[in-house]
C-alpha cells in the first residue's frame, strides 16, 4: 500500500530523500522527472502541448526534530523544525538520523515533579531524547549535531479511517501518484516539493522553473471536528470530501475559481467542502505569487491532529480528492482557463 | 478631486475582491491611459508611453475586510480579518457586503467584558438580520467578504471615511493620468491588488513590468493626535517623501527626486519614517535585480478604523508635486 510507504517513510524538511525515491519509483513509468538544485522533485506527464499548462504540486516534507546538542549523559537536545505543539512530544518514540536510531522524547517523572510543574505543559527545551546511550562518546556513535528526528509511527487503518504520522502531505503525494497514472489529452507538470513546513521554500523555486498556466495544490489539512470545539471553529470536517481554500494567511483564493471546482464537484456527484477558516498556509502562497501571478486552487484532505504522530484521514475523502481533480483536470482540458 | 475620493472610497475591495474598485478606477483612467492591461492576480497596468527609463508607479486599490467563515443555525456569521483589523474597532460597527447586504457586528457576553484584550474575533459574529441557516445562505456566502460602512465626508479642512488607505494614492494616480501630459518616463500606473494581505499584487506587477525606478503612494501614520507616538508628520503639512519603513529603506535617487521637486516648485512636503507596516515598494524594490524605489505618503490619522482622516491639499499637493517629477 502506497499511502502506507509513503506516511511511514523519513522525511523531515531538508531531509526528504527518502519520500522522493519512493516518488520517483511510483511515478517513472508515467512521468519525466528531475531533482532541482533545493531537492524538489519535478516532473513532466507527456501529452498534447496544448493550454492551459497545469501544474500540480504536494509537498514531500514533514515536520520534526533537529539535534542541536549531545549532553555528557549521552542524551539529544533538540529543536522543532516546523510547527510543532510542545505539549504532544513527551513520551514519543522518533527516529534520528541516517542510521534510524531509536529514540525516546524523556521528561522528568511525574512522581519527581513539584505541584506546580505538573500543572503546565512541558517545553521542549526542558525535554530530551533517550537513545540509551551511556554517555556523549556512545552516543556520538549513533548520532551527529544535526541530525533529523521524526516521529517512529506505524500506519493503520481503522475502517474508513487511516492513523499515520504525515498525513501532512503524503496524502497529496498520494493523490499525485494517482492522478499521474491516468490519462488526459493534455500535458501535465509539477512538483513533489521540499520545505514547505518551514516556509513553501521548495514551492518558491519549483513554480519558478515551471512557470504554468495555473496550479493545483494538494495538501492535508487540519480538521477541528471534535469535542471542545464549536461547529464554526471546525475549519474542515472528517468523512465530508475534499476542502476547498478560499483564504489562509498566505492566499486568498480567486471565488470565480472556487466556484469552478465546485461547479465542477456538484456535476460529477464528488462530495466536497469548503475550507472554513483563514488560518494556515501551503505552497500555494508562493506559487500565485510567482513571476507575474498564476491563478492557484488548493485542494486539502481534511486530517485530525496533524502535525502529531498520530494524524487520522478518511479514505473515502481521499479517494473524492482524486475524483475531483480528475474531474477538475478534465474540465481544464475542454474549456479551458 | 473630492467627488473622485468621495467615489474611490465607496467602491467595495476588500484584498481578493477588488472586482468593483477595479471597474470604478477602469472607467475613470479609460481615455487618458494609452495601453490598459489586468494582469492574472487583478492589478490594473495602466501605461502612458514616454521617451526615458521606465517608472512604475503603484497605489493599493484594496482595502482592509472582513471573510466569513461559518453560517450557524441561527443565521449569525462568523467571520476572519482581511489584512489588519484591530478587533476593538469592529466593536458596534455595520459592515457591508459586496451585494449591499448590511451586518452589525455582535460580541459574545458583551457584558462580561473587562478587558480591551477580551475582545476576540473568534467571539465576534455578524448579524445579517437572518431569521435562520436558510435565510441567511440567501444573502451571504461562506466566503463572501465584507468591508466598514462608513462613508465620505467633509470635516473641517479635512476629509473622513473608511479606506483613504489606499484610495487616497489612487486619486492621485487617477489625476496624474489624467493631467500629464508628455512624460519623461515610459510610464505605468500600477493600481494592485492584496497589498494588505502582503504586498502581493505589488509582486507580481513589478514582475512583469520589470521597472527601472518605481514610486508607490500610499497613506502613513501621523504624530498629531493627543497622546500620540512620537513621529514628526501631521496632517496639512504636504505629502510625506518615505525615508524607511518596516518594508524598504528607500533608493537615495528617488528620495532626492521627490524632494528636489518639493522644493523647486514650492510644494510643501514632509519626511516620513515609519517605524511599523510597509507598502508596496517593499515587494517593489527587491524584484528581479532590484529596483530603486520610493513612496510619496499621504498622511492619515486612524489608519484601519472605520473612519481615517486626511487633508485634501496634502492630496492635492502630491498630485502636483509627482507632475513636476513626470512632465518633462
Amino acid at each position: 500500500m502506497l499511502l502506507k510507504e509513503l506516511t511511514e517513510a523519513f522525511g523531515v524538511s531538508g531531509a526528504e530523500h527518502e519520500v522522493r525515491n519512493i516518488l520517483k519509483r511510483e511515478i517513472e513509468s508515467w512521468a519525466e522527472y528531475r531533482t532541482d538544485a533545493l531537492g524538489n522533485l519535478i516532473f513532466k506527464k507527456p501529452g498534447p502541448e496544448k493550454k492551459p499548462k497545469v501544474m500540480l504540486a504536494a509537498h514531500m516534507d514533514e515536520v520534526g526534530l533537529m539535534i542541536t546538542s549531545i549532553g555528557k549523559n549521552g542524551w539529544l537536545k533538540f529543536d522543532t523544525v516546523g510547527g510543532i505543539d510542545d505539549r504532544i512530544l513527551v513520551s514519543k518514540t522518533v527516529v534520528i538520523g541516517p542510521n534510524k536510531v531509536k529514540g525516546v522524547i524523556g521528561a522528568k517523572a511525574i512522581h519527581l515533579q513539584e505541584p506546580k510543574e505538573r500543572e503546565t505543559a512541558l517545553k521542549s527545551k526542558n525535554l530530551y531524547i533517550d537513545i540509551g546511550a551511556k554517555d556523549r562518546e556512545d552516543a556520538e556513535k549513533l548520532v551527529k549535531i544535526g541530525d533529523f528526528a521524526a516521529f517512529d509511527s506505524k500506519y493503520e487503518e481503522m475502517g474508513d479511517i487511516v492513523k499515520a504520522k504525515a498525513l501532512d502531505d503524503r496524502v497529496g503525494c498520494y493523490v499525485i501518484t494517482e492522478i499521474l497514472k491516468r490519462n488526459y489529452d493534455l500535458a501535465l507538470c509539477g512538483a513533489f516539493t521540499v520545505q514547505e513546513e518551514i516556509g513553501m521554500r521548495g514551492a518558491t523555486v519549483a513554480a519558478y522553473a515551471l512557470e504554468p498556466d495555473i496550479a493545483i495544490v494538494l495538501e492535508g489539512t487540519f480538521a477541528a471536528d471534535v469535542p471542545d470545539t464549536k461547529e464554526e471553529g471546525y475549519s474542515t470536517t472528517v468523512g465530508m470530501g475534499p476542502a476547498i481554500t478560499l483564504m489562509d494567511r498566505t492566499f486568498i483564493a480567486d471565488r470565480k475559481l472556487v466556484d469552478r471546482v465546485l461547479q465542477v464537484a456538484e456535476r460529477n456527484n464528488i462530495k466536497c467542502q469548503l475550507r472554513r477558516t483563514a488560518f494556515g498556509g501551503t505552497d500555494a502562497g508562493k506559487i500565485h505569487l510567482t513571476k507575474e501571478g498564476i491563478p492557484t486552487i488548493v485542494i486539502s484532505v481534511p486530517c485530525r491532529y496533524i502535525h502529531s504522530p498520530a494524524s487520522l484521514a478518511s479514505m473515502s475523502d481521499i479517494q473524492n480528492t482524486i475524483a475531483l481533480v480528475d474531474a477538475l483536470i478534465k474540465d481544464f482540458q475542454e474549456r479551458g482557463i | 478631486m473630492k467627488e473622485l475620493l468621495k467615489k474611490l472610497t465607496e467602491a467595495f475591495g476588500p484584498s481578493g475582491e477588488e472586482n468593483k474598485i477595479r471597474e470604478v478606477i477602469l472607467d475613470e483612467i479609460k481615455d487618458y491611459a494609452e495601453e490598459v492591461r489586468v494582469d492574472a492576480l487583478g492589478n490594473i497596468i495602466a501605461r502612458k508611453k514616454g521617451p526615458g527609463e521606465k517608472l512604475m508607479l503603484a497605489a493599493h486599490m484594496d482595502q482592509i475586510g472582513l471573510i466569513v467563515t461559518n453560517i450557524d443555525d441561527k443565521g449569525f456569521l462568523r467571520f476572519s480579518n482581511i489584512g489588519g483589523i484591530l478587533p476593538l474597532t469592529l466593536f458596534g460597527e455595520r459592515v457591508v457586503f459586496e451585494n449591499g447586504t448590511i451586518g452589525v457586528i455582535g460580541i459574545e457576553k458583551m457584558d462580561d467584558l473587562k478587558d480591551i484584550r477580551d475582545i476576540k474575533l473568534n467571539k465576534m459574529y455578524i448579524d445579517i438580520g437572518a431569521r435562520d441557516k436558510e435565510e441567511a445562505k440567501k444573502k451571504v456566502r461562506i466566503g463572501d467578504k465584507a468591508v466598514f460602512y462608513e462613508g465620505f465626508d467633509v470635516v473641517g479642512d479635512f476629509v473622513t471615511s473608511k479606506a483613504l488607505d489606499d484610495r487616497a494614492g489612487c486619486a492621485v494616480l487617477i489625476k496624474l493620468l489624467q493631467e500629464v501630459k508628455s512624460p519623461k518616463y515610459d510610464t505605468y500606473f500600477v493600481f494592485t491588488v492584496q497589498e494588505e494581505v502582503g504586498v502581493r499584487g505589488a509582486k507580481t506587477s513589478a514582475y512583469g513590468i520589470d521597472p527601472d525606478l518605481a514610486i508607490a503612494v500610499d497613506v502613513t501614520m501621523t504624530g498629531d493626535t493627543p497622546e500620540a507616538g512620537k513621529m514628526a508628520v501631521e496632517l496639512g503639512k504636504g505629502p510625506a517623501v518615505k525615508i524607511m519603513d518596516r518594508s524598504v529603506i528607500c533608493h537615495p535617487k528617488i528620495k532626492e527626486m521627490l524632494i528636489e521637486s518639493a522644493e523647486k516648485n514650492n510644494i510643501p512636503y514632509q519626511l516620513e519614517v515609519l517605524e511599523m507596516g510597509g507598502t508596496d515598494t517593499g515587494a517593489i524594490h527587491l524584484t528581479r535585480e532590484g529596483v530603486p524605489s520610493g513612496c510619496l505618503s499621504i498622511p492619515t490619522r486612524y489608519i484601519h478604523t472605520p473612519s481615517e482622516m486626511a487633508s485634501m491639499s496634502d492630496i492635492e499637493n502630491a498630485v502636483k508635486l509627482l507632475i513636476h517629477v513626470l512632465e518633462k
